[in-house]
């Protein structure tokens, strides 16, 4: 019999108990739906990191003042005061690979605006920091360096800052009131959403020039970070080792001590932060595979209760020709029908869901082909795997003793 | 010429004698030197057939020694009591089970010595069944029940289908080959069974107690559908306990206690057709 023929005769004998066909399912598409959720949620989050490490510039390096004190992803840097201005300068002046850079400090404090407060970050910076960020304005302009030298007071806010105290006037021109002084806004930066590398909000911000900050908000004449920029991806590895050679010599680190900074080549974290993302996909994907296995164990077990139910039939079919074969290929094509047509709704089922998911929380949720094929593979496994066993059972009956069965 | 092993100077002998009338095997302890009749085209050759099968603890002898010869288009009923023997020999028959020791040969072909698939193939092209119990499928029409052995005869859906409807038109069902067997009665029931047994036109119908579900009227219908068959050449081998359904046949053979008792010609054979006129109509 060609497989055509065999899978249609399984479709009927499946259809013969359309409630029991259906539950049996259940696993299998609640398994699969999960799988392809999970997986593209996880994949969404990956390419979000992406984006927006790509919309940084990939040729960018942070460099942080204080210790690592946690490896790899997470940036908790501590409250050295060894990273100055003078430093920045330096790094533009003998390193080579390096195109830009732009000092920052910050600190967290209330703004005011009539009678509205926002708690938020302010941020102390020069012009050249919103090129280096790659981040366009969609109101007004940034500070300029005259600002910075006169240590002005004027301040560019982010969207969510805009949000929150502006509403529905216009910010550009207006005055808000940082630690009692009186700021004028002159810019408005784009929206940029979250960090999906840090979790936070990068349009929850306030910045000022870099000198104000330190002389009139901070009273701190220290720099947490410095903003670089090399020439091209390929320099950003030479940047990173030519800054940090730089800073160890000029704070007088000696061989075997550990810097009192960090630098961060954002490629690096890039490559990081899709390793972590591709971790917690496969993570996702792992426990959504139980229920996927649960499935599999469900369509065995009606499988075993059908060729019992069966074997009267089964006795019949030996007795009119069927080989062993026959009978073992039969039921093996029930049990990878049900898995198959299971794992196709549950793929309709995954996508539902994950719409669902980017409906209500907002995450971005990637259906790839791959995910998808990858399902029906496994599912069709499945149930190769779990229906070997009644298939095998059905076919090793005795057709005399089958035949008597009541 | 005549087979060796069917020659006199065995521990058991099997004289036969044939007269005009009938063919009498018995088997004596004594020395009968008497001719023995040729079987020419025999289909089944059955030769010293044993069987055993473990019942628990103890090893039940179920068949001691059986043989016989059928020939093409005999009509043969196999009559005995429970546990005489003959279940278990239908069974060997239909090549659903093999002998213990002995020889089976169906149509020329060796068949003790045959694997499970083979036996399959064999009960696919040359043995037709047909049970007491119809044993139809019960969610598939009629048609599709009689197509079920072209299946697995790798023969096209087509081709299936065509002899499917030949044979139920053979046992007058044409028109309901769409129906399910539930909504058929009795008789019909069989006599798709039959047209199932049919379909890949074999070389030997077994029929076991295929009347036993049946009134007595629609008994003789199915035994008068049987015996059109056996005249156009189709050899069967019935089972039966009922002596009336025996005397339809041409030959009984009587087994006990796993042996053959007695095996002869049916004297004043009565055809069914006959006895069909004579029985009542039977009123709705």
């Amino acid at each position: 019999m060609d497989l055509i023929a065999v899978a249609r005769i399984a479709v009927r004998a499946l259809a013969r108990n359309k409630m029991r066909s259906t539950l049996t399912m259940l696993g299998i598409i609640i398994g699969v739906g999960a799988v392809i959720a999970m997986v593209g949620v996880g994949q969404g989050a990956q390419q979000q990191v992406q984006q927006q490490i790509a919309a940084m510039g990939s040729n960018i390096l942070f460099v942080g003042s204080g210790t690592v004190t946690r490896g790899g992803t997470h940036m908790g840097w501590g409250a050295t005061k060894t990273l100055i201005y003078a430093d920045m300068l330096a790094i533009l002046r003998e390193c080579p690979a390096v195109k830009a850079a732009a000092p920052g400090s910050n600190t967290s404090t209330q703004v005011v605006f009539g009678n509205d407060n926002w708690a938020t970050r302010i941020n102390g910076t020069e012009p050249q920091y919103f090129d280096i960020r790659n981040w366009p304005f969609q109101e007004g302009s940034a500070f300029t360096q005259q600002d910075v030298e006169m240590a002005a007071n004027v301040a560019v806010i982010g969207e969510s800052v805009r949000k929150n105290l502006f509403a529905a006037t216009d910010p550009l021109g207006q005055t808000i009131r940082i630690k009692s002084l009186p700021f004028k806004i002159v810019g408005v930066l784009a929206q940029k959403g979250t960090s999906a590398a840090m979790g936070d909000d990068q349009d929850d911000v306030v910045l000022v020039p870099i000198t104000t900050l330190q002389k009139k908000i901070t009273g701190q004449d220290w720099l947490r970070w410095i903003m670089v920029s090399a020439s091209s991806r390929q320099a950003s590895y030479a940047a990173q080792e030519q800054i940090t050679s730089l800073l160890r010599d000029r704070h007088r680190i000696r061989a075997g001590q550990d810097d009192d900074f960090m630098v961060r080549n954002l490629a690096d974290m890039a490559d990081l932060a899709d390793q972590a993302g591709g971790v917690m996909t496969m993570l996702l994907a792992s426990i959504a595979s139980v229920s996927l296995i649960v499935g599999g164990i469900g369509i065995m077990n009606i499988m075993l209760v059908s060729v019992t139910e069966r074997t009267r039939e089964i006795g019949i079919r030996m007795a009119i020709g069927a080989t062993e074969r026959n009978v073992q290929s039969q039921f093996l094509t029930e049990a990878v029908v049900l898995s198959l047509i299971g794992g196709a709704i549950g793929i309709v089922f995954g996508m539902g869901a994950s719409y669902l998911i980017t409906k209500a929380l907002g995450w971005v949720v990637l259906i790839s082909p791959l995910a998808v094929v990858t399902a029906v593979v496994f599912s069709m496994t499945m149930g190769i795997f779990f229906g070997f066993y009644p298939a095998r059972k059905a076919a090793h009956l005795n057709p005399i003793e089958a035949l008597r069965y009541e | 010429m005549p087979d060796q092993k069917w020659g006199p100077g065995q521990q058991t002998q099997i004289g036969i004698k044939a007269n005009a009338e009938k063919l009498v095997v018995t088997m004596s302890k004594s020395e009968i030197d008497v001719p023995i009749r040729q079987p020419m085209e025999a289909t089944i050759r059955i030769l010293d057939v044993h069987k055993y099968y473990e019942l628990g603890e103890t090893r039940v002898h179920a068949l001691r020694g059986i043989t016989m010869d059928i020939v093409g288009g005999e009509f043969v009923a196999i009559m005995g009591a429970s546990g005489s023997g003959k279940s278990t020999f239908m069974n060997i028959l239909g090549c659903l089970d093999k002998p213990s020791s002995g020889k089976y040969c169906l149509d020329g072909i060796d068949v003790s010595s045959l694997r499970k698939d083979e036996l399959a193939a064999i009960r696919n092209r040359k043995i037709g069944f047909v049970f007491q119990g119809f044993n139809l499928l019960s969610r598939t029409t009629a048609l599709e029940n009689v197509e079920l052995p072209t299946l697995y005869a790798q023969v096209s859906k087509e081709e299936g289908e065509e002899r499917a409807r030949e044979a139920l038109d053979l046992v007058g069902l044409e028109d309901r080959s769409t129906h399910f067997p539930s909504q058929l009665s009795g008789g019909q029931q069989q006599r798709v069974a039959i047209a199932r047994a049919l379909v890949n036109k074999p070389s030997i119908l077994l029929a076991d107690e295929p009347t036993g579900n049946l009134d007595s009227r629609t008994s003789v219908e199915i035994i008068e559908i049987l015996g059109r068959l056996n005249d156009a050449g189709l050899t069967i081998v019935l089972v039966t306990h009922e002596h009336d359904i025996s005397q339809f046949a041409k030959r009984t053979i009587q087994f006990r206690d796993g042996r053959v008792r007695r095996d002869e010609l049916v004297v004043n054979r009565q055809t069914a057709s006959e006895v069909l006129k004579s029985l009542p109509v039977e009123e709705d």
